[in-house]
């Protein structure tokens, strides 16, 4: 099943001196259950594309398909809201509301999805005792490390039920144990749920973990190889 | 959860939130008090003027008020008091001979206004009884006592059983005089009244005016109430049409107008610490806003509305806001009421308050209806501030938002 479709992608920055064309004509798809990394060089167009697939930003001409919705055509109201029901993400520098225990921050978002409180509490113990949380429930982000920070910003995105996570350099920030411990994690949650993820990223770590990798340069995909596809046709 | 997040946020930076919240409670304290300070103040001179100058309503003859000549009596005033007293709201009735004069004693003399009054009714009407430093209040049975003020005894050097003169005019154009003896001399809060004002049994003074005892130049009501005042005055005024019947504040506008002015002076003067503390509170928000880009960028990303957005931001400055309000008014209050029970003695300036017929131990005083105006003042200033900092979130682009130091 695709749950993202992108064709003919474009994004054109105006500055006052110069025109940048960050994304020139990308054409993608993503079925679900990927596991996939898009990377390239500073200024490839990685963040940009990331961006424009979480609906944050508008493209300049193309078309994003998200469950078969053209979000082109949303409103920016409709979009917070379509974000709010379909993408998770997850930020490089974890993004958690600082005033918030882990698990108000998880259940926040269920909060904004308007999910009966028994509920949302009971699933955002589950989310984060699937993160390996489940004893840090009530500490603040200050009070935890990176990489459990990070893991709070994966059960918050995991909390809205989405059709896809978008992550960001995430483990940009985190040390090469919380890195292993974090993408472990994710591999399981995408093996074990058939969840989706999406990242960018610049860490060979997660290029390792990562089942498709899509390379892009000056705007546009030089690359895109996936390597169970690979394995199987070696 | 919005409410609680809001909650948190404030204590987020503690200094800054604290420092606000001291403004505001110092400048919401300070105009709490100098409100009941001014209030009380008011109060008193009000007070003052109905209980022992003007009473609440006083009855003359048509032309009096503006010449006051002694010719223009009320006739029958017997059963005009006794009209007058059938009125429910009406406390006590007390009629007034007056005639302005001179007064001397062994080395100077002074122009004062006389004062006949039947003692009895009079105490009914009026505290001078009550406002006695030396002496009594007509106690004698002898002829032709006095009670003077404390500063016209100073002026004309005179004690208790010292004699005095008045001179006058009796009714029919004769010069005519009399000897009186001082049996009480009184201070009240008016120096000025204090000076000109004296009186003597209205027996007395009719006598030597050769008027009849049926006849006064003044009647001074006492209502129970102040809050009757306009009714009785126009009761009486369609009972009594050939008189004039006014309120004190015909009689005293210069206390009347103190009085209406009080709710305007309270509103600038609230107006402009709220307008201050408005600013300080704008500044904290915004900057608690601005701090936060990444934060709401990243709400907005994973999907919280402007509307929560802008809701959160509103309660955020609100609660400050009504907290700040409260400690500013709970603070206030205490003030309020210790200074209401303790006084404040305001004895350096006593020359100068008091002859503008000011107490000098002030009570603070202040009422619910003014601390409920206050709050709602305080809640709108809270209001008006949330929005701009409110505003200023919902412009962020969540994609820029986000991108801040990364």
């Amino acid at each position: 099943m695709k749950v993202i479709e992108v064709k003919q992608l474009k994004k054109i920055y105006n500055t006052t001196e110069v025109k940048v064309n960050a994304l020139n004509g990308v054409d993608l798809e993503f079925e679900q259950g990927e596991f996939a990394a898009i990377v390239g060089p500073s200024g490839s167009g990685k963040t940009t594309l990331l961006n424009m697939l979480g609906g944050l930003d508008q493209p300049s001409d193309g078309e994003i398909r998200i469950g078969g919705t053209n979000i082109q055509t949303l409103s920016s109201s409709q979009l917070i809201d379509f974000r709010l029901r379909n993408i998770g993400f997850v930020f490089q520098a974890y993004n958690l509301i600082p005033v918030l225990t882990a698990l108000e921050n998880v259940e926040f978002i269920m909060q904004l999805q308007q999910v009966p409180k028994k509920e949302r509490q009971q699933r955002a113990r589950e989310l984060l005792d699937r993160v390996g949380l489940g004893e840090r429930i009530n500490s603040r982000p200050a009070k935890l490390s990176g990489g459990q920070q990070q893991r709070v910003a994966v059960a918050r995105a995991l909390a809205s039920k989405p059709k896809f996570v978008l992550a960001d350099e995430p483990t940009a920030n985190l040390d090469s144990k919380s890195t292993e411990n974090l993408l472990d994690m994710m591999e399981e949650l995408n093996r074990q749920e058939n969840i989706t993820f999406i990242f960018s990223t610049h860490d060979q770590r997660v290029v390792n973990k990562a089942r498709r990798v899509i390379t892009l340069e000056d705007g546009q995909i030089i690359s895109d190889v996936r390597k169970e596809q690979e394995t199987r046709t070696n | 959860m919005i409410l609680a997040i809001a909650w948190r946020n404030i204590w987020r930076s503690r200094t800054r939130s604290l420092v606000i919240l001291i403004a505001l409670t110092l400048g919401l304290a300070s105009g709490i008090f100098y409100m009941a300070f001014y209030k009380g103040m008011l109060d008193q001179r009000i007070n003052s003027a109905i209980k022992t100058e003007a009473s609440h309503i006083q009855i003359h003859n048509k032309q009096y008020l503006e010449n006051p000549d002694k010719k223009l009596m009320i006739n029958n005033s017997d059963s005009i008091v006794k009209l007058i007293q059938n009125e429910e709201a009406v406390e006590a009735v007390s009629s007034r001979t007056i005639i302005n004069s001179m007064i001397q004693s062994a080395t100077t003399g002074s122009g004062v206004k006389i004062t006949g009054i039947s003692p009895e009714k009079e105490a009914a009407v009026t505290n001078l009884h009550s406002k006695l430093i030396e002496g009594d209040y007509f106690e004698t049975s002898r002829r032709n006592p006095i009670v003077i003020g404390k500063k016209l005894a100073e002026k004309l050097k005179v004690k208790l059983k010292s004699k005095v003169v008045i001179t006058l005019q009796d009714f029919n154009g004769n010069i005519t005089g009399a000897a009186f003896k001082v049996v009480g001399i009184y201070e009240t809060s008016n120096t000025i009244y204090d000076e000109t004002t004296v009186f003597v049994q209205a027996s007395d003074l009719n006598r030597l005016l050769a008027i009849d005892n049926n006849s006064c130049h003044e009647i001074a009501v006492l209502l129970r109430q102040n809050e009757a005042l306009s009714t009785v005055q126009a009761d009486l005024t369609s009972q009594l049409p050939k008189l004039d019947v006014k309120t004190w504040r015909e009689i005293m506008p210069e206390v009347s107008l103190l009085e209406s002015s009080f709710g305007l002076t309270m509103y600038i003067f609230i107006g402009i610490i709220l307008l201050a503390l408005l600013f300080g509170i704008v500044n904290t928000m915004l900057m608690a806003v601005l701090e936060r880009t990444k934060e709401l960028g990243m709400l907005m990303a994973v999907g919280m509305n402007r509307i929560r957005i802008f809701t959160m931001i509103m309660t955020e400055t609100i609660l400050l806001s009504i907290l700040g309000g409260l400690c500013g008014i709970i603070l206030g209050w205490l003030l309020n009421i210790y200074l209401g029970i303790h006084g404040i003695d305001l004895g350096a300036w006593s020359t100068a308050y008091k002859s503008m017929g000011f107490d000098t131990l002030v009570y603070t005083r202040l009422n619910w209806s003014i601390t409920l105006q206050i709050a709602v003042l305080v809640f709108g200033t809270g209001l008006l501030a949330a929005i701009y900092p409110a505003i200023k979130a919902l412009r962020l682009k969540p994609v820029e938002a986000i991108r801040i130091d990364m």
